[in-house]
């Protein structure tokens, strides 16, 4: 068809220029690197129910980990929690999930052939490569990977004597999050042009999918948030190999008194949140994106609120810059300071609850169509509602000293930005398979995947914000050594049990995955019967998308059920009728 | 314009965007630790003004490229001398960089300070993206030699001029910080 240049299997599969297998390296990646993470949640789990004993899981681990009577060893029970933090909020729900949607649906609603620079974009995929690569490398050195917590916070990851996982393990971390950064920025830069460059006739920005406006805002926070991770990470890695005191002062290790005096590691906090928030939005903003198209599309019903919707995206990425001191209020901070970053956080409650007044209002009297992807959808607007209340309440000072570093907070994140992510991914992942590889998922696995996974995730991490508000902190190898947890011994069986039976039930959707891409039944092109213009597409992959002339916009995105059309739906590039409005 | 270049362009002046965000989050860590007190102060040492004299003459230098274009004729020695004042100014950066060991202000170790190690790195973090510029000019004036460019076909000239331009001021911001904050 229009392919008129020959395509080599190099150029194809692995050094591609084409976005839409640009998305699925990315897609493929991050799956892979959830899969690793989530082996470690549940190896870390294992060793929280049953603390000091031996179990087959450790076969996974590099023997070095498990001491004589085959348990866990502790420093290593560190170095899981750290990365599987790692990989699940970089690997998996930043580059795994914009990577993917950005380059996939980007040019496809908007009508463009590819990205503004199909060279900077495979670049963007192969920085991500190399990160992961080394960050796997790093597992299996010697003295283990950094196990400082995925925050990293200084002196642990500034002074390379001060733990195992503080050696080359965290140089690694570092090299291997530099990559990262710069395949995330060159990404962003691109989904930025070429979302403002390269619509197609008709396509204004008011025309625009909510998809393409949340990665829109998505790409912005990154190339905005990411320079700040690396000047803290400069500075760090000064510290670390060149001797400096940004961020260590007074420090004696062994009996060794270090030179460095009047370094601050909260300095190291201020520049790590100030990130570290922006980043949490993200990894939603892309879910709640996905999520928007896909309820629409299966209530069969206009979005409610487009405008609204869009707004209160550009409200959430700006607040978000605003609000980071809400991870510090235990660091001695001044209490006005306190109360102003508590002003500020609480404020974003009220551009999510808009978001989330209009998925209901959307949903509200529809004719839903419950498909898998669907579900998801749905209960990502559902963990975002209920992880966002605990949000609240750490979102108060006051309260908020009562439950930092709690289980509680563990809660709390992976309800709101770990479930709800999670569920956008797969909701998106369900939604486009046919766009991807012209074939359609099995419905009934997608149905038994989801309760299953919903049941367990929230038997994981319901459970958990008891544990927080009995006092129970997070990051320990045992509870067991405190007599005032023993009671709560219980509740940790449970959430292993949840832990372990989600990981299992992963593997339904693996299956159906794979199975699917070579033997699922072919689709037709708008199975869903969707307005939007990747669904106008020919099913089989072509380079450049559309054979021909690229379509024309002349609606809006969302003309489901509209008076006056025999079909529920009407695509963007049907013509606007005698004296009909455009919304 | 074309979209392709208006694409690319914008795509610089993102990039700029990023960079910035970078020197903000440096700057404003050295704010923050300033404030918390064990800061040494020092005189900044004269290269850095030489050198500050030095970017701002090579910007306005650079803006004669276009002028020339518009007069037909080749903008190549425009460009190296833009190329031969950035490489001064590297030297002269380096240059400060001795004095300020002289001075006995250091990047690391025993006796050194945040306040020394600061500007040992915020200066060079500036020198890192202006050896990217230096790329850039060496780019530029191959292309000028072999008459690449054009009032119509600038492109090339254009996106490193604004990069360019926006290093000078970058060094201005870093300097004037430096100096007052
Ligand atoms: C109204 C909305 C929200 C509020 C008020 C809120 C508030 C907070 C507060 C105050 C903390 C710090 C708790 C502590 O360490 O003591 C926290 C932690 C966290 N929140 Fe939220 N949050 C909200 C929504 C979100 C969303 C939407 C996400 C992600 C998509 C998110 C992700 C996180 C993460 C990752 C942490 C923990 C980081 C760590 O310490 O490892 N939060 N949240
Ligand atoms: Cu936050």
């Amino acid at each position: 068809m229009s392919d008129h240049h020959k395509e080599t299997f190099i150029t194809k599969y692995i050094f591609s220029l084409d976005h839409k297998m640009i998305a699925k390296q990315f897609l493929l990646t991050g799956m892979f690197m959830a899969l690793v993470g989530m082996l470690m949640s549940a190896i870390f789990r294992v060793q929280l129910a049953n603390p000091g004993e031996s179990s087959i899981l450790y076969n996974f681990l590099p023997s070095h980990w498990i001491n004589e009577v085959g348990a866990l060893n502790p420093d290593k029970y560190l170095a899981l929690v750290t990365m599987h933090g790692t990989i699940l909020v970089f690997w998996v729900l930043t580059a795994g999930l914009s990577g993917t949607f950005a380059n996939f649906l980007i040019p496809l609603q908007i009508g463009a052939r590819d990205m503004a620079s199909g060279f900077i974009n495979m670049l963007s995929y192969w920085f991500f490569f190399a990160a992961t690569v080394v960050l796997i490398w790093s597992i299996y050195v010697p003295s283990g990977p950094a196990s400082g917590g995925w925050t990293i916070y200084p002196p642990l990851s500034a002074l390379p004597q001060s733990i195992p996982g503080s050696g080359t393990g965290m140089t690694l971390w570092l090299v291997a999050i530099t990559l990262f950064i710069v395949g995330s920025l060159l990404g962003g830069l691109n989904y930025i042009v070429t979302i403002l460059n390269l619509r197609t006739k008709g396509m204004s920005m008011k025309r625009l999918p909510l998809t393409v406006w949340a990665l829109f805002f998505t790409a912005i926070l990154g190339v905005l948030s990411f320079p700040v991770l690396l000047s803290c990470g400069l500075l760090l890695i000064f510290d670390r190999s060149f001797g400096t005191s940004f961020y260590l002062s007074d420090i004696v290790i062994n009996g060794e008194v270090l030179h460095n005096i009047g370094g601050s590691p909260i300095l190291f906090e201020h520049l790590f949140w100030f990130l570290g928030h922006p980043e949490v939005y993200i990894i939603l903003l892309p879910a709640l994106g996905i999520t928007s198209e896909i309820i629409a599309t299966n209530s069969r019903k206009p979005i409610f609120g487009y405008k609204a919707m869009v707004g209160s995206l550009l409200a959430i990425a700006f607040l978000s810059f605003v609000v980071w001191g809400h991870h510090m209020f235990m660091t001695g901070m001044n209490p006005f300071l306190g109360s102003v970053f508590t002003f500020t956080t609480l404020l974003i409650a009220i551009p999510s609850a808009v978001k989330v007044f209009n998925f209901l209002a959307t949903l509200w009297k529809a004719n839903i169509r419950f498909t898998p992807a669907m579900l998801f959808a749905i209960a990502t607007v559902s963990t975002f509602i209920t992880g966002g209340l605990t949000g609240l309440i750490l979102g108060d000072s006051a309260l908020d000293i009562n439950v930092h570093d709690t289980y509680f907070v563990v809660g709390h994140f992976h309800i709101v930005m770990g479930l709800s992510a999670i569920y956008g991914m797969l909701a998106g992942v369900y939604h486009w398979f046919p766009k991807m590889y012209g074939r359609m998922m099995n419905k009934s696995l997608g149905y038994i995947h989801f309760w299953t996974t919903f049941i367990c995730a929230y038997g994981v991490f319901f459970p958990m914000h008891f544990l927080g508000l009995a006092g129970l902190p997070r990051r320990y190898y045992t509870n067991s050594s405190f007599p005032m947890f023993d009671g709560l011994s219980d509740i940790n069986s449970i959430i292993t049990f949840f832990a372990l039976s989600g990981a299992v039930v992963q593997v339904i959707f693996l299956f159906n995955f794979f199975y699917s891409i070579f033997k699922g039944p072919k689709t037709t092109k708008n199975p869903w019967k969707s307005t939007t213009l990747e669904w106008t597409t020919p099913v089989e992959r072509i380079h450049g998308n559309w054979p021909g002339e690229l379509p024309e916009v002349k609606r809006w995105a969302y003309d489901y059920s509209k008076p006056g059309y025999e079909d529920d739906f009407v695509p963007q590039t049907v013509e606007l009728k005698e004296g009909e409005k455009d919304v | 314009m074309s979209v392709n270049i208006k694409a690319i362009k914008q795509l610089l002046w993102i990039g700029i965007g990023s960079i910035c965000m970078f020197f903000a989050g440096l700057t404003s860590a050295y704010i923050v630790r300033k404030a918390e007190g064990n800061w040494m102060s020092f005189e900044i040492p004269d290269p850095f003004i030489y050198s500050t004299v030095v970017i701002i003459i090579s910007s306005i230098v650079l803006t004669f490229a276009k002028s020339k274009l518009k007069q037909e004729a080749s903008p190549f020695k425009i460009i190296l001398t833009v190329f031969i004042l950035g490489i001064i100014f590297t030297a002269l950066q380096v240059n400060g960089w001795k004095e300020l060991t002289n001075q006995g202000v250091f990047l690391t170790g025993e006796g050194s300070n945040a306040a020394g190690s600061f500007l040992y790195i915020l200066t060079l973090a500036h020198l890192v993206h202006l050896v990217g510029g230096l790329v850039a000019l060496l780019f530029s004036s191959v292309s000028a030699v072999k008459g690449k460019y054009s009032l119509e076909n600038s492109i090339g000239l254009d996106l490193t001029s604004t990069y360019w331009h926006f290093l000078g001021i970058l060094w201005l911001y870093l300097f004037f910080f430096l100096k007052y904050v």
